[in-house]
């Protein structure tokens, strides 16, 4: 051990070398190991662990000291808790072997990382003497999973910035602070669907005695209105939170102009400069388009929506995403015409059972779908508010063209990653070129060590909202050291949960399909919910389905439901299935009575059976 | 009809989201009759059911003539007796009538006649404290009628009780009367046909009366065992409860006669569980499985016009059980994405999750008051029975935006004393 004091565990407490990954620590003594590292890591320059007999710690070492570097060394196999360091240093950086190597607070990595850096020269930036820099943390762009991230550093004491300009879509259509979930998303998105089944709910009420006027109409400019007055209450919201935890926000476009340097242009094209030590990248996607002629000029997307100043008439919306099958969905609800355009799959990643099945229940709706078709040409017949549009589009299957005249169409074919023109080539940020997406190892980490990535942008990861958030939180833990047992390894849990959404995953992708799928046993079920007796809604429109796995005790390893309240539903069910949820325990556990939820406590029927599921009606 | 009084407000809220619609009035005959038809389609089913199964059923009324035989009377009095190696005692519960209470049986009503009353009950008295109780309330305030309550000590008693005390405050903000300590003395007719309720004020003494078209009596159930003749096969009783004395199996202090349901002595009254115990009841008596019924974490929900879910235990249980400094409970005020368009009060909108103290902090109980309470909890149910800890459900992400959400976010802890109010996205 050279210049430095061990840290030590307390007596009786000592973990032996020969066991790695078993824990014998109790939290306060694992808390209090983690808060010395942390120092250790904090308070030096070069921090190394290594073993001594470790032929890569030794050619890190060679290179530190070719580089004429005093290095702090910590020799794991020559201390008493080593085993208990390596732990605990696994969960700070996810890293389970040695070397690892910090350079200026910043987890290089491992021996092969560091070479890496050294050769781009990132080491040698790391090592600048005396980097005094204007923030603790960058983070570009106010989404969800940045701003929780910046709130969460902020919190624990660190100087944090956050740059955040939307840039206008091009219908002019702008909004506040907290990115797309908030003023274009999820929220919007649920309060307009909201308004439609509302819509459904109207009818409905006539059958249990209300005398509602059999011709309700609905008033868009209402709907929209109080949609956009809660959405600038919730920007309002935000940017008093950011306020109290002292987060600077500055309403800036940021681009890096080199290593640890930004520069901020605001709306007026201004240009301020600002450093960081590190930086997070969480500026999200944006709506793409059909790269064809007009596209910009005529269309609209999720980003114009739900502050659309006028209603926007039969609407053609193209996609088959489920921002399209959501907006189609409500558009219909809301009483307009609404024709749905796919070019192949419908919600792909989805089970597609399931996704069939919601795209019927759509029909029944009166949602008018055009499978294997993709708009070739537009063409503007009449201005106004709405207007009238021509779509040609020509079928993906031969040389069929059809022609429809839409008020509005609506594109919802996928979405961009706003990685292009912030910088990041010019400090060598690993970005897909297909996707536009930046690859991150399993701690957020991009190729250059101080620069991370959460949310949207990140290469593989699930573009959820609570996703972006819960990783933007836990990264800022892990960077400033917060709480430990919320740290360790939960984004990649956050992963795998999300995928429950998607189904018979194994089944689809795996290799071994043909075996695979007699490991599977498929319980399913038609329901028909209690509210929906009386009011003589379709008896067969509601399904079940769970997929269990044969080899494993028949745990539950998908749910899916199509149905009222089905995100109500999914929420308990996901917690339990996180606790290993199997079909017995579904079978034991009471139903609560009379609900939809319950029907997956009285599972009968597997699909292998091929038994009738139909309910009867009346 | 509780789907009825919720989508009333449903139509108040619609005009805010755009639709062009005025409050219509409510018309009960034709809410009556539709509730009416599901039902009896619902008796058809069991009796198809029953049939297809090949299950001979008797419309009779049966009495024990000894151990192994059971006499059925049937509507026209003609007797049938009919003898088998397992009897099984499922005859549940009717509402019991305060009969101390003049008038009472008169001119009261339970929840047996409201569902199928041809007529709205117009303006009603509840008296009881009991789920049975403030769900009619609800629903009833909800359709549009002047609605009282009148509770004689504290609401839903073995429920949590900040839980049952928010329940209470939501249905007195929107509507419902509650008169508290206050037990019924008389019912009178008046000449013009209206009900007089004349009660007392139990801590006062003092006495009031008010006027109302209808008295609903939901003061708890009576088993239905008195004219079973029991003492002739042996099965004992409480004497209290009336209730049968059941063990594990089901069974009572007489080996091959079993009672399920509500009925017997120390179940929950619950559909489900009523047709759990039944089912598992019958795997057993055929040899096909030795399971017993967990009555454990048993999943509820009470309709009240706010919903309240609950499974496991109650803070106060929770506390009786394992001490205070051993109990941990987090807790969030949450509004609902839906209340907002609408303006709707979401003050009483409250989840507590109830855990041990020590980690990894096993989930002892979940109260979840909002709207859809039952879809809510209903998965939360299965967690519990698999162990949850706290951070199991910490770590489950969310699904946005939705209430069920807020479940897993429960971040602040009542020993912290910070404030639980969710506020942002």
């Amino acid at each position: 051990v050279r210049g430095v004091s061990v840290p030590r565990s307390p007596p009786g407490r000592r973990a032996r070398l020969s066991t790695p990954g078993t824990s014998r620590l109790s939290s306060a003594a694992r808390e209090e190991l983690r808060r010395r590292l942390l120092g250790l890591i904090e308070g030096h320059r070069v921090v190394i662990f290594s073993k001594s007999y470790c032929p890569h710690s030794a050619r890190v070492k060679e290179l530190f000291s070719s580089l004429g570097v005093d290095c702090n060394i910590l020799e794991l196999d020559q201390v008493d808790d080593g085993a208990s360091v390596q732990e605990v240093l696994s969960e700070i950086t996810n890293q389970r072997t040695v070397p690892s190597i910090f350079v200026n607070k910043v987890h290089v990595g491992g021996c092969d990382r560091t070479f890496q850096a050294h050769q781009s020269g990132v080491l040698q930036k790391l090592l600048q003497e005396d980097p005094t820099y204007d923030y603790d943390l960058i983070v570009i762009g106010g989404g969800s999973g940045g701003l929780s991230c910046a709130q969460e550093a902020a919190a624990l004491g660190r100087r944090v910035m956050v740059l955040d300009l939307v840039v206008p879509s091009p219908q002019g259509t702008s909004w506040g602070v907290a990115g797309t979930c908030v003023n274009v998303g999820c929220v919007p998105k649920k309060l307009m669907h909201q308004a439609a089944l509302l819509g459904q709910a109207l009818t409905d009420s006539r059958k249990f005695g209300w005398e509602c006027s059999q011709q309700v109409k609905h008033n868009w400019e209402t709907m929209t209105e109080a949609i956009q007055k809660h959405v600038g209450s919730l920007n309002r919201s935000y940017q008093r939170a950011l306020r109290e935890k002292a987060v600077a926000y500055v309403n800036s476009y940021g681009e890096f102009v080199e290593h640890h340097k930004i520069k901020a242009t605001n709306g007026k094209g201004q240009e301020t400069y600002y450093t960081a030590a590190k930086f997070v990248i969480a500026t999200g996607e944006r709506p793409r388009y059909l790269g064809i002629q007009g596209d910009k000029e005529y269309c609209i997307t999720s980003d114009d929506l739900f502050s659309l100043p006028y209603c926007p008439g039969a609407t053609l919306v193209v996609g088959a995403s489920s921002v399209a099958l959501e907006c189609a969905g409500f558009l219909a609800g809301l009483g307009l015409e609404v024709t749905v355009m796919v070019s192949s799959q419908l919600l792909r990643g989805f089970d597609q059972e399931m996704a069939e099945k919601v795209a019927s229940s759509m029909q029944q709706l009166g949602v008018r779908f055009l499978r294997k078709f993709v708009p070739v040409e537009l063409q503007q017949l009449e201005k106004g508010s709405p207007g009238k549009l021509k779509v040609v589009a020509k079928s993906t299957e031969g040389t069929e063209m059809i022609e429809g005249l839409y008020n509005t169409v609506l594109l919802a074919i996928g979405r961009d990653s706003c990685t292009k023109k912030i910088g990041l080539e010019k400090i060598g940020v690993k970005v897909n070129e297909k996707t536009g997406k930046i690859p991150v190892n399993d701690v957020e980490q991009s190729s250059v060590p101080y620069v991370y990535a959460v949310g949207d942008v990140v290469e593989g990861q699930t573009e959820l909202t609570p996703v972006a958030v819960q990783a933007g939180r836990l990264l800022a833990r892990r960077l400033f050291g917060g709480r430990l047992e919320k740290v360790t390894g939960t984004v990649q849990l956050v992963q795998k949960l999300s995928s429950l959404y998607k189904e018979e995953p194994v089944k689809r992708r795996s290799p071994w399909t043909p075996t695979l799928a007699s490991l599977l046993q498929v319980y399913h079920t038609l329901f028909w919910p209690l509210e929906w007796t009386v009011a003589c809604r379709d008896s067969n429109t509601c399904y079940a389905k769970i997929i269990c796995s044969k080899l494993d005790n028949d745990r539950v390893i998908g749910f899916h439901v199509l149905g009222p309240k089905a995100g109500e539903i999914t929420q308990g069910f996901a917690a339990a299935m996180k606790c290993g949820l199997t079909k017995q325990l579904l079978d034991d556990t009471i139903g609560i009575h009379p609900t939809c939820a319950q029907v997956f406590t009285t599972l009968e029927t597997t699909k292998s059976s091929g038994l009738d599921i139909t309910q009867k009606g009346c | 009809m509780h789907q009825a009084a919720l989508l009333g407000g449903m139509i108040h809220d619609a005009s805010h989201y755009g639709w062009k619609v005025a409050q219509p009035p409510h018309d009960w005959g034709k809410m009556a009759e539709a509730v009416q038809n599901h039902v009896k389609s619902l008796n058809w089913g069991h009796r198809v059911q029953l049939q297809d199964r090949k299950v001979k059923y008797f419309n009779f009324k049966a009495s024990f003539v000894n151990p192994h035989m059971v006499c059925g009377v049937s509507k026209g009095g003609e007797e049938t007796l009919l003898s088998a190696d397992h009897i099984v005692i499922a005859t549940g519960g009717r509402p019991r009538y305060p009969t101390h209470i003049e008038g009472a049986l008169e001119y009261g009503i339970t929840s047996d006649d409201i569902f199928w009353l041809k007529e709205s009950p117009g303006k009603t008295l509840v008296v009881g404290a009991s789920y049975v109780a403030l769900e009619c309330a609800g629903f009833l305030t909800g359709l549009g009628l002047d609605t009282t309550v009148m509770i004689r000590s504290v609401p839903l008693r073995a429920f949590d009780q900040q839980m049952a005390s928010l329940v209470t405050e939501h249905m007195a903000v929107h509507g419902t009367r509650i008169l508290r300590g206050c037990t019924p003395l008389r019912v009178e007719r008046l000449s013009d046909g209206r009900l007089q309720v004349t009660w007392v004020d139990l801590a006062s003494d003092k006495k009031d009366t008010g006027t109302f078209d209808t008295v609903l009596w939901a003061v708890g159930r009576v088993p239905e065992t008195r004219g079973l003749n029991l003492e002739k096969a042996g099965v004992r009783t409480n004497p209290n409860t009336q209730k049968i004395l059941v063990d594990a199996q089901e069974a009572t202090s007489v080996p091959h006669i079993y009672a399920i349901g509500d009925v017997a002595e120390g179940r929950p009254e619950l559909t489900p569980t009523a047709i759990m115990a039944g089912r598992l009841l019958a795997q057993r008596l055929c040899s096909r499985s030795s399971d017993l019924m967990d009555y454990d974490n048993v999943p509820t929900t009470v309709f009240t016009p706010l919903e309240y879910g609950c499974v496991g235990l109650s803070e106060e249980e929770a506390v009786a059980r394992h001490g205070e400094e051993r109990v941990e409970v987090y807790h969030a005020y949450y509004k609902p994405l839906e209340f907002v368009v609408p303006e709707r009060d979401a003050s009483q909108c409250y989840i507590k999750m109830v855990c041990l103290r020590e980690p990894p902090q096993l989930v002892l109980g979940l109260h979840f008051l909002g709207p859809n309470a039952g879809e809510v909890t209903q998965g939360f149910a299965l967690g519990i029975k698999c162990g949850a800890s706290y951070q199991h459900v910490m770590r489950t992400v969310g699904i946005h935006p939705t209430c069920a959400e807020e479940v897993a976010k429960l971040r602040i802890s009542k020993r912290s004393g910070l404030d639980p109010t969710v506020t942002g996205c």
